[in-house]
């Protein structure tokens, strides 16, 4: 699996680790649904730091999509709600 | 649906979307390489722009504390001519200034930070768009229609993402950009309005200086005064030691004022 972090670059993560990751994506999740952004901060970051860790990051010159898609470490909870709307921050 | 996969169907479907397919794969690589390359001088400018933002930012930072020291400055000459109720003025003008310069330097800060951002985001892209490149020159040589697609699919969806992230990356530094700027403006107002006292404008002078200075025109007239006495009336006076240049310990305004002079 490829996962991007935006504004940081992608990793190539083992199929061995993602249900680690899918755990502390759940807690993000589950934080954003609530509003919650005493818990959203740290759980993202958590996340974010898991793929850091566990991934091994691609060369910059390489051209592969992304399985995966995760929120800046410094990203509010109404900037990943705009992420995940259609109509959303990206512009193509 | 997780956070992850969920951010990853949206993105996938905008960079999608964004693919302009000409009939020959061909053309469309070529179109897509202006665009990468527009995108690259966007973010270049981008980064130029944060970077006049930050400069800005630090010019008024300067001003600022600038003013503190000349506050500063103001509150010693205050107490050691025993005006300890001009002394505290100006002390509380300089705590004052502190909140300006403590969120201005915070949001220097921010800006850095930005800064930087942008320019790691413009050299991914540039290593990507390079890498792109490279791929469309070999595709265009070996070119069959046949694998074509596939192929262009590829290149297409990895430089199309990148050009994405780039293009938050942006939006991102420029809503940063454009509130600090709009602060920066009120700031310029501010110390234009005089409610800042903008000491560093040439001839420019506050109601402290003013009143310094009219107290150190006193005290020379009083010296001046005495030092005549002197020379007529022999030594039955000795002229007062009123220096306004004199310095004043440092930390002084700490401590209590010195009553001399008029009050002695």
């Amino acid at each position: 699996m490829i996962v991007r972090i935006l504004g940081e670059g992608q990793w190539r993560i083992e199929d061995g680790e993602l249900s680690a990751l899918n755990t502390l994506d759940d807690k993000v999740e589950a934080a954003v649904d609530a509003g919650d952004e005493g818990a959203f901060r740290p759980a993202l970051e958590e996340l974010l730091a898991a793929v850091r860790r566990t991934g091994s990051q691609l060369d910059i010159e390489e051209l592969v999509d992304s399985d995966l898609v995760l929120p800046p470490g410094d990203a509010s909870i109404d900037e990943v709600k705009d992420l995940l709307s259609d109509d959303g921050l990206i512009p193509g | 649906m997780s956070i992850m996969k969920r951010m990853g169907l949206v993105f996938r479907s905008k960079a999608n979307k964004a693919l302009d397919r000409a009939e020959d794969p061909r053309e469309t690589l070529d179109y897509s390489y202006q665009k990468q390359l527009e995108l690259l001088q966007k973010v270049r400018r981008g980064v130029a722009d944060v970077a006049t933002s930050r400069k800005r930012l630090e010019l008024q930072l300067n001003q600022l504390q600038q003013q503190q020291q000349k506050l500063h400055d103001q509150a010693q000459k205050a107490l050691s001519m025993g005006r300890e109720d001009l002394a505290r003025e100006a002390l509380t003008r300089r705590s004052g200034l502190q909140q300006q310069v403590d969120s201005l330097q915070e949001q220097h800060a921010q800006l850095q930070g930005e800064e930087e951002k942008l320019t790691m985001a413009s050299q991914r892209l540039q290593a990507k768009v390079e890498a792109f490149r490279t791929r469309k020159e070999s595709m265009k040589a070996t070119y069959t229609a046949a694998e074509a697609q596939t192929k262009i699919g590829e290149a297409f969806s990895g430089i199309s993402e990148e050009m994405g992230d780039v293009g938050y990356a942006m939006q991102r530094a420029e809503d940063k950009t454009a509130q600090m700027q709009a602060r920066s403006g009120a700031i310029d107002e501010l110390l234009a309005s005089g409610a800042l006292d903008d000491v560093t404008a040439p001839g420019g002078q506050d109601d402290i200086s003013r009143e310094l200075d009219s107290l150190s025109s006193t005290s020379d007239v009083e010296l001046e005064l005495a030092q005549m006495k002197q020379q007529i009336g022999g030594s039955e006076e000795k002229p007062r030691e009123i220096d306004p240049s004199a310095q004043a310990p440092t930390g002084a305004e700490e401590t209590q004022p010195k009553r001399e002079g008029e009050q002695a």
